[in-house]
C-alpha cells in the first residue's frame, strides 16, 4: 500500500508507520473533530429532547387540524367532491348523520363542536344537539337535519366544515393576525369587534421599545460612570447594579406592587408631601405605566452590563486628545466617545428588546388590562380558553420575531462575546 | 477626578451628572431594599405605618416570618425549590461544561450554529418554552413530576454554564493538555488535574447562574408543576394573585438575602481569579 502511494506522490513525507504524513494528519484531525463533537453531543441531545423538540411539537399544533378530519371522516371525504356552491347533496347529509352518531358513541362530538365553535361562534350547542337527535333520524337526512336545525340548510356551515376537514390549516395564523376566511374561502379582515391580536402585537412592540429606550437613557450614564471611576469605587457601585440582576423577578415585581399601588409607598409619600390630594392618588399600577416602570427596572442591568464592558475598553486618552485639540466637551463626547460605544448600545438594546418582547410575569401581575402583552394572551389561550392552536400560532409568530432579533444579535455581538455578570 | 482648571460650567455638570447617576442607582436598588423593613410590619399593610416611621418597636414584628415557618406549604415549596434547583444545577453544569470543552476546541465543526442552538433556551420567551414543555412532558408522563421539573430547569440553565465556561476557556492554552498527555497523563487525568482547576471559576459562576435560574423560575413551573411540586416562586405567584399578605414580603426578604449571598460568593470568586491572574 505504502509503495503504491509512494509511486503516485514521490515526495510524500512518511510517518513512522509508513503511511503518508498528510493522510495521518487528516486522520488525526478527523478524530479530534469527532472528539469535539462527542463532547458537545450529550448536551445537544439533552437540549433537543427536553427543549427544542417539545417546542417544535407545540408549533406543529398551529397548523395541525386533526379533529374534524379524524372524527368526521365520511363527511370530510364526501365534501371533498363538493364544489362549494349552494348546499351539498343528500349523500353529505347522510354521511354527517353517520359521523355524528359515531362521534357521539366515541364521545368525541364535544371536541368537534368546540373546534367548529372557534371558527363560527355559537355553533357549539347546535352541533351537539343535532348529534343527540342524529341517532333517531330517518332518510332523507337532508330534511331531517334541517328540521333539527335550520343552520344545516345554510351554505356557511358547510364551507367551514369543508375547510376544517383539511388535515392542515392556516386558520390559526390568520386568526393570530386578525384575519379569517369568509364564506367563499377568501382571506378577509376579522370583524372589527373581534380584532385584537394586531393591536396586542403592536402594543408588545411599543412597550418593548419604550422599555429599551428608557433602559438606554438610564443605563448609559451609569455605565459611563462605572467605566470611568477608579476600580475601588466602581466595584462598590457595581454591586448596586448586580444585586437587582441577581434578585428574583417575582421579588422585584412584588416590590413594585408595594411601591406603586394606590395605598403604596410612593402614593403615601406624595400625599404626605401634599403633592397630590388624598382622594386623587396616582394610578401607576394595573396599566401600561406600571408594566413599563417595573420592566425597565428589571431589565436595566441587562443594558448597563454590555455598555459597561464596551466602555471599559475605550482608552480615556482619546477624549483627552480631542479636548486638547480644541473640541469642547460636548463635541468631544459626541464625535469621539459616543461612536465607540455603539457596539455596546447595539448589544444592550437588542438584549433588552429580545427579553422584553417575551415578558409574561410582570405584565400579568402589574399590567392590569392595558398592560398585557402577547405572552399573556398565549398563556390565556393555553390555560383558560384552551384554544391551543391559536396559542401555538401566536407563539410561532413571537418566536419568529425573537429568532430574527437573536440572529441579528449574534451577527452584531457574536455568541462568543455574550457575557454574564 | 475633576481637574483643578475646570470652569464653573464643568463643575456644575460634574456634580449634576453624579446626582443623576445617584438617582438612577437609587431607582435600581431602592425597590429591592424597601421590602425588607416592610416585611417586619406589625400590621397587615404594604405601607409604612406611623409607628414604623417613628421607629416605635411595637410597630415591628416577626409575625410574617413566623407565618412562613408555621405554614406547611411554604416549607414544602422551599424543600421542592432546593431539591429541583440542586439536581438541575448538577445536570446543567455537567452537560454544559462538557459541551463548552468541545465548543472551545478549534476543530469543532459548525461551531457558531451549534452554539446558537445551545444558547436558545435563554433566548426563547419562557411562555413558549413552558407551553412546549407542557404538551410534550404531559405526553411522556413527566408533567407534574419532580423529574420533569428538574429536566426542564436543567435545560433552561445550561446556556449560562456554556457561556461562562466557554468564556474561561478562551485564551486557554491547549498545549497544556498536550504537555500533560505527553508526560503520560490519560485524558481523564489531564482533565481533572489540568483543565478543571483552570475552568473552575467559570464552572462555579455558571452553576450559580443555573441554580438561580431554577430557583427563580416561575413560568415553566406554572405549566409543569402540580400541587405537590410547587416551588417558592410558584407559591409566591399564587400568593400575589390571590391574597397578597406581608408574608410575601417576608419571603421576598429571605430571597433578597439569598441573592446577596450568591452575589458575594461570585464577587469573592472574581477577586480570587483576578489575584491569581495577577500573580501569573
Amino acid at each position: 500500500m505504502s509503495e503504491q502511494v509512494m509511486a503516485a506522490t514521490p515526495h510524500a513525507v512518511l510517518a513512522a508507520d509508513g503511511t503518508p504524513l498528510k493522510q495521518r494528519l487528516q486522520k488525526t484531525l478527523r478524530r479530534r473533530k469527532l472528539i469535539a463533537a462527542g463532547l458537545v453531543l450529550p448536551l445537544g441531545v439533552f437540549v433537543f429532547v427536553t427543549f427544542l423538540f417539545p417546542i417544535f411539537l407545540m408549533l406543529f399544533r398551529s397548523v395541525d387540524n386533526p379533529i374534524i378530519h379524524e372524527n368526521m371522516p365520511q363527511t370530510v371525504a364526501i365534501l371533498e367532491q363538493w364544489d362549494g356552491k349552494g348546499v351539498p347533496e343528500e349523500a353529505a347529509y347522510a354521511a354527517l348523520v353517520r359521523d355524528m352518531v359515531e362521534a357521539r358513541k366515541n364521545k368525541t362530538i364535544g371536541r368537534v363542536a368546540t373546534r367548529m365553535n372557534f371558527e363560527m361562534s355559537g355553533v357549539r350547542s347546535l352541533i351537539t344537539s343535532s348529534a343527540r337527535k342524529a341517532k333517531k333520524m330517518q332518510p332523507p337526512f337532508k330534511d331531517a337535519l334541517i328540521k333539527a336545525n335550520p343552520i344545516w340548510g345554510e351554505r356557511d356551515i358547510w364551507v367551514t366544515f369543508k375547510r376544517l376537514g383539511n388535515e392542515y390549516t392556516a386558520t390559526q395564523y390568520l386568526a393570530a393576525v386578525d384575519m379569517r376566511y369568509d364564506s367563499d374561502n377568501n382571506i378577509v379582515q376579522q370583524d372589527e369587534d373581534r380584532q385584537i391580536y394586531v393591536t396586542i402585537f403592536g402594543r408588545t412592540l411599543w412597550i418593548s421599545l419604550a422599555v429599551t429606550l428608557l433602559c438606554l437613557v438610564l443605563g448609559y450614564p451609569v455605565a459611563y460612570l462605572l467605566a470611568t471611576l477608579p476600580a475601588k469605587y466602581s466595584n462598590l457601585l457595581m454591586i448596586m447594579v448586580l444585586l437587582p440582576f441577581w434578585t428574583s423577578l417575582l421579588v422585584r415585581t412584588t416590590s413594585w406592587i408595594v411601591l406603586l399601588q394606590t395605598n403604596g409607598v410612593i402614593n403615601e409619600l406624595l400625599v404626605w408631601l401634599h403633592v397630590v390630594a388624598d382622594e386623587d392618588r396616582l394610578q401607576m399600577m394595573y396599566n401600561q405605566t406600571g408594566t413599563v416602570i417595573a420592566m425597565t427596572h428589571i431589565l436595566l442591568p441587562f443594558m448597563i452590563l454590555p455598555l459597561f464592558s464596551v466602555m471599559k475598553t475605550i482608552p480615556p486618552s482619546y477624549m483627552r486628545a480631542a479636548l486638547s485639540l480644541g473640541a469642547n466637551p460636548v463635541r468631544a463626547f459626541v464625535k469621539v466617545y459616543a461612536p465607540q460605544t455603539v457596539p455596546g448600545i447595539g448589544a444592550g438594546s437588542l438584549l433588552v428588546f429580545i427579553l422584553s418582547v417575551g415578558y409574561y410575569i410582570t405584565p400579568a401581575l402589574v399590567g392590569g388590562r392595558t398592560g398585557q402583552m402577547i405572552s399573556n394572551f398565549i398563556a390565556f389561550h393555553m390555560q383558560k380558553s384552551l384554544n391551543w392552536g391559536l396559542a401555538a400560532a401566536l407563539g410561532g409568530l413571537l418566536l419568529v420575531g425573537v429568532m430574527v432579533l437573536y440572529w441579528a444579535y449574534t451577527k452584531i455581538v457574536g455568541v462568543d462575546n455574550m457575557k454574564l455578570g | 477626578m475633576l481637574p483643578s482648571y475646570a470652569g464653573p460650567l464643568e463643575t456644575t455638570w460634574y456634580y449634576s451628572f453624579r446626582v443623576i447617576c445617584a438617582l438612577i442607582l437609587l431607582f435600581l436598588i431602592a425597590p429591592i431594599l424597601v421590602v425588607i423593613p416592610l416585611s417586619f410590619n406589625a400590621e397587615p399593610y404594604f405601607s409604612f405605618t406611623e409607628g414604623m416611621l417613628t421607629l416605635n418597636p411595637d410597630a415591628f414584628s416577626m409575625r410574617w416570618y413566623e407565618d412562613i415557618i408555621n405554614n406547611k406549604q411554604w416549607i414544602h415549596s422551599a424543600k421542592n425549590s432546593v431539591i429541583i434547583a440542586f439536581f438541575a444545577t448538577i445536570m446543567a453544569t455537567t452537560l454544559g461544561t462538557l459541551a463548552a470543552l468541545g465548543l472551545s476546541r478549534p476543530e469543532m465543526p459548525y461551531r457558531g450554529a451549534i452554539m446558537g442552538l445551545l444558547i436558545s433556551p435563554m433566548i426563547v420567551p419562557l411562555i413558549i418554552s413552558g407551553a412546549g414543555m407542557y404538551f410534550f412532558y404531559s405526553h411522556v408522563g413527566l408533567a407534574q413530576t419532580m423529574i420533569g421539573m428538574v429536566l426542564a430547569h436543567a435545560a433552561l440553565g445550561t446556556p449560562f454554564v456554556v457561556i461562562t465556561v466557554t468564556a474561561t476557556l478562551t485564551g486557554f492554552d491547549q498545549s497544556l493538555i498536550r504537555a500533560a498527555n505527553n508526560l503520560g497523563a490519560t485524558p481523564t487525568y489531564a482533565f481533572f488535574k489540568v483543565t478543571m482547576p483552570l475552568i473552575m471559576p467559570g464552572m462555579i459562576s455558571g452553576s450559580l447562574f443555573a441554580f438561580i435560574t431554577s430557583f427563580d423560575e416561575v413560568v415553566v413551573a406554572l405549566f409543569l408543576s402540580g400541587f405537590e411540586q410547587r416551588t417558592i416562586p410558584r407559591q409566591m405567584w399564587a400568593g400575589i394573585r390571590e391574597q397578597i399578605s406581608p408574608t410575601i414580603l417576608a419571603v421576598a426578604t429571605i430571597l433578597v438575602m439569598i441573592s446577596i449571598a450568591l452575589l458575594a460568593t461570585l464577587e469573592l470568586l472574581r477577586r480570587r481569579n483576578e489575584r491569581l491572574r495577577g500573580i501569573v
